[in-house]
């Protein structure tokens, strides 16, 4: 609870600092939300491109970030410290340890890409291509108003969450328990078969899902 | 109990046995054996009740029906005359000393029962054909009586010639029942009942609208079943089933069935006089024809089964000039004595380890072997011969005597230039008859040569039952003089002409057969024949298996043996060729059915192959190459997986997308 | 702010994470892949919500409501993910997908248990 009042009372600060300064006009908004998109782009370019398996990793962490600034852009804050705490701080981490633990070679490695490369590019900038033209056909004129009392604030945030969504919220918190349950069994059976030390190093790599997730569940 | 209740009881019984035998044949073999005799004699024992209650008086007639069963009703009919009650005494008496005489006869027997009851299904059957009183009822007992036909003759299926022989015999009597069914289906719809006592009282009333064809039709089915020309060639064959079996069903009482039929039926056969003629030309050319063949067969049972044709002859003969009194008089008679001759021949096979009359003639003091065989089989021989005082005598003469009625112009009942073709042909096969009874008793008993092996006595569960029927066939003609009162009341005493001519041409070819015996006895001395089977000391069931299996690789044909020392071949001439085939109608039957159907099956077989398989095939190749382009992208990478699916899903979306839009 | 800006990254970054996720070899790469493509969906959601909360008067905030469960299903999926990872690697000796191919035509459906359930993984 007291972790969760600290997020809350960031964001409620961060918001208040964003507020204040007046200068941000609406195309002002616009004009930082399509610099903070570029890095946020470039560096998930970067991410699925580089040859160095850690430093995909490392551009990872700044992709998310920049999503987190751009979830503050968009006054959900709440969310954008969400994003900070569970991404950034978690699930990089856990990825860096998977990384590590399946032995991933440090420095350049020729072969990260796979054979199917020109396939996935070929799909991908179709993809993009239809999904870029569908939305700015659809979307065009479409203007959202960010005045006014923040859209996303943790006081809406929790009291939408608490009020309108906590049977789902409930459900969530056995969908993480069974993930819980999942990754000691999937680990476990691993322990029979191979041997111990790596076995041992799984485990808590893999509670450290739950213990990230503990957080949430304390918020309650 | 009611006649009727007892009369009802003797089909069941057997029946019962029949089911409980096969429910119990694998979890308690030890109820096996009485379950098969025991339902068999109590049958019998109210089968001889019904017959002393009915004593020749009015028919005892019962019916009930089940369900209505559409505009011709089926009932459960019930019709015992004097010819039914004494038909099911034999039917008991047969079925009975052959239940019996299994035991012994298939004792190591791994299938006996499953035999054992099949037999008592097909006495069950028999019994039930020989009371019916309603003719669809009837002809279930009749098709019932075909498949344990088939099931019996292919006991041995081991055997090729088993199995070719069952599917003959089914085959044959199944073409026969084809027309049997149509014209029972005429009969019905002019008499507008299946009860055999309406049917007679339609046909007396004149009501038949085409007795020519329905009896016809009638004759076709009775051909196949009675084993007459040209429907009989697959009796033969059938003696590859046990002995027991061809005492049974193909000598005593199944083949007798058409002939029964006959006999019941008579008056829709004599409302037509061309039904007659043709019933009298097929009988001359059964009797006759059968005669010759069996002087030339070399298998024992090959010999008893033409005897067995030619014997229904004279029965069909009997009937072609209308007197029922003479058919089913002989009937009864030689059922007794063919039963006891197959019996007999059962034991001889058994202990001399082969079934070639050859191979028999070479053998030493057969006789002292088997002595219980050679005394009842040398009585039944007589019998067959027609020589007086035995029971085929009397029986022959009343039938000899019935001709000779009608063709000195009592034309009554038939017409007369039946009874001249029945009388002619007749005492032609007398002398035939005594040349090749003469011939099998001259061979099997009075061969030299080496000494006959010893296998030690036979068991008495077979020798006994031998001697219980020659009982009747020492005394059962003696009964001339009583059975008119059971039957139609035709005089039944044997006419001195016929008598006289009868004996002398059957003791003229005895001479003549013994005659060709001393004259050809002394080569087989020096034309070494035999072949014995493996297994001499088994019981007699596997030996005889093994000696029909052995007779077509040692001979070269399961009919024929090439052995000069045979009287038979000497009697004949040129003529032995085609009796010992049986005059080629196998072949003709070949020519003219077996191979037009396979040319056709393998015409179809061609089209079906080449024809219609190119379009499959044809048709099948484009899925089969677009199958194999699928194959290749199997390439087991998740991510190529992925990537089309992806693909298609972008595809799909802007398709989508353009049509939504209307672009 | 026009409502074309954040749904045109998303987009963007969502075919990102897909050229990543068909094209990269390492198994954990391509979990990071996922992760993009599920951010890509958290913005547009995030960036709706917004829109929708002032335009529609919306005061459900589903749009939130779902990118928090979404983070939270995303931080699951990346554990038992990497539980997976790490299982196959102890038993193979690789986390490289193209060489798990137990499923290809010419070998049989046998032990194909590991390669469906990296199927799982990367079309998730």
């Amino acid at each position: 609870m007291s972790l969760a009042a600290a997020t809350a009372a960031t964001a409620r600060a961060t918001t208040a600092a964003a507020q204040s300064h007046g200068f941000l006009s609406p195309t002002g908004v616009e004009i930082a939300f399509l610099l903070v998109g570029l890095v946020t782009f470039g560096a998930a370019l970067v991410t699925v491109t580089t040859k160095q398996l850690v430093h995909a990793a490392l551009w990872l962490v700044v992709t998310l970030g920049g999503l987190a600034v751009e979830y503050l852009l968009l006054t959900a804050e709440f969310i954008a410290w969400v994003q900070v705490l569970i991404y950034v701080g978690s699930v990089v981490v856990l990825l860096l340890f998977g990384l590590m633990l399946t032995k991933a070679p440090i420095g350049r490695s020729p072969d990260a890409d796979s054979g199917n490369r020109w396939a996935a590019l070929v799909v991908a900038v179709a993809a993009a291509a239809a999904l870029v033209w569908v939305v700015v056909d659809a979307f065009r004129t479409t203007w959202v108003d960010l005045g006014g009392a923040p859209a996303g604030s943790t006081e809406v945030t929790g009291a939408s969450l608490f009020q309108s969504w906590v049977l789902p919220f409930e459900a969530l918190s056995v969908l993480l328990l069974a993930a819980l349950v999942g990754a000691i069994v999937l680990s476990r059976k691993a322990k029979a078969d191979a041997a111990p030390t790596p076995s041992a190093r799984t485990v808590p790599g893999a509670r450290n899902v739950p213990n990230g997730r503990s957080d949430k569940e304390g918020t309650r | 109990m009611t006649t009727t209740t007892l009369a009802v009881l003797v089909p069941l019984l057997p029946f019962l046995g029949a089911a409980a035998g096969l429910l119990l044949g694998r979890t308690a073999p030890g109820f096996v054996r009485p379950l098969a005799v025991l339902p068999t004699l109590t049958s019998l024992v109210l089968a001889v009740l019904v017959a002393v209650r009915q004593g020749g008086g009015p028919a005892v007639d019962s019916h009930t029906e089940l369900t209505p069963t559409g505009s011709v009703p089926i009932e459960l009919a019930l019709h015992i005359d004097g010819f039914a009650a004494l038909v099911a005494v034999l039917v008991g008496v047969v079925a009975s000393c052959v239940q019996i005489y299994s035991t012994g006869y298939l004792r190591d027997d791994p299938r006996y029962p499953s035999y054992a009851a099949l037999v008592s299904l097909f006495t069950s059957a028999m019994l039930l054909v020989v009371y019916s009183g309603d003719l669809m009822v009837l002809l279930v007992g009749w098709e019932i009586m075909g498949i344990c036909s088939y099931f019996l003759v292919g006991h041995y299926w081991e055997t090729p010639e088993a199995r070719a022989a069952s599917i003959k015999a089914f085959l044959v009597t199944k073409l026969g029942d084809v027309p049997f069914l149509i014209g029972l289906f005429a009969l019905a719809t002019d008499a507008g009942s299946f009860r055999i006592t309406t049917v007679l009282g339609t046909v007396a009333s004149g009501g038949l609208h085409h007795p020519t064809l329905v009896a016809l039709l009638l004759l076709a089915g009775v051909a196949g079943k009675s084993a007459q020309f040209p429907l009989h060639t697959w009796l033969p064959d059938a003696m590859a089933g046990p002995t027991p079996v061809s005492a049974l069903i193909h000598a005593a009482t199944m083949v007798a069935a058409g002939v029964y039929f006959i006999a019941r039926l008579l008056p829709v056969f004599q409302a037509s006089s061309a039904a007659m003629v043709v019933l009298a030309v097929m009988a001359a050319v059964t009797m006759a024809g059968s005669a010759l063949a069996a002087l030339a067969q070399d298998d024992i049972k090959r010999v008893l089964a033409y005897s067995t044709i030619g014997q229904l002859g004279y029965m069909t003969g009997a009937l072609a000039v209308g007197d029922r009194d003479a058919a089913v008089f002989h009937l009864m008679a030689h059922g007794a004595f063919k039963a006891l001759l197959f019996l007999a021949a059962g034991v001889i096979i058994h202990a001399s380890g082969t079934n070639s009359l050859a191979v028999m003639s070479r053998m030493k003091d057969l006789r002292h072997r088997v002595p219980d065989a050679y005394w009842t089989m040398t009585v039944a021989l007589l019998a067959l011969a027609a020589i007086p005082p035995f029971s085929g005598f009397f029986s022959k003469e009343a039938v000899l005597g019935a001709a000779e009625h009608v063709a000195t112009g009592h034309t009554e009942h038939a017409p007369g230039a039946a009874g001249w073709i029945v009388l002619v042909s007749g005492l032609i096969t007398a002398v035939l008859t005594a040349a090749y009874a003469t011939r099998l008793w001259l061979l099997a008993f009075r061969g030299q040569g080496a000494e006959a092996p010893d296998h030690g006595r036979q068991p008495l569960s077979m020798t006994v039952v031998l001697w219980v029927l020659a009982v009747p066939s020492l005394v059962f003609g003696l009964a001339y003089g009583t059975l008119p009162d059971w039957f139609d009341g035709r005089d039944l005493t044997p006419v001195l002409t016929t008598s006289v001519l009868g004996t002398g041409l059957a003791l003229v070819g005895g001479l003549v057969t013994y005659g060709a015996w001393r004259h050809t006895t002394a080569m087989a001395a020096r034309v070494p024949l035999g072949a014995v089977v493996a297994h001499p000391d088994a019981d007699a069931g596997t030996v005889e298996a093994e000696a029909i299996a052995l007779h077509a690789s040692a001979f070269g044909d399961v009919a024929y043996a090439p052995d000069p020392a045979d009287p038979g071949r000497l009697l004949l001439g040129p003529l032995h060729r085609h009796a010992a085939v049986g005059f080629h109608l196998d072949a003709v039957y070949s020519a003219l059915f077996v191979r037009p159907v396979q040319a056709g099956a393998s015409l179809v077989r061609f089209l079906d192959r080449e024809v219609v398989d190119t379009y499959v095939r044809g048709a099948a190749a484009l899925p089969r190459w677009l199958g194999a382009a699928v194959r290749r992208a199997q390439t087991g990478n998740v991510q190529t997986y992925v990537s089309a699916l992806l693909a298609g899903t972008v595809v799909l979306v802007v398709a989508a997308l353009l049509v939504a839009t209307g672009a | 702010m026009h409502l074309a800006y954040p749904a045109v990254l998303s987009a963007l970054l969502f075919c990102t994470g897909l050229y990543g996720v068909l094209a990269r070899r390492n198994a954990i790469l391509v979990l990071m892949s996922v992760e993009l493509m599920l951010n890509a969906v958290n913005l547009n959601l995030v960036a709706f919500d917004v829109w929708l909360s002032r335009a529609a008067r919306d005061t459900l905030h589903s749009g939130q409501a779902l990118t928090l469960f979404t983070i939270a299903i995303a931080a699951a999926e990346i554990g038992i993910g990497l539980a997976i990872v790490l299982a196959v690697y102890r038993g193979r000796g690789t986390s490289d997908i193209d060489k798990l191919r137990d499923s290809a035509e010419p070998h049989g459906p046998d032990e194909a248990t590991v390669t469906a359930d990296e199927k799982a993984e990367a079309t998730a």
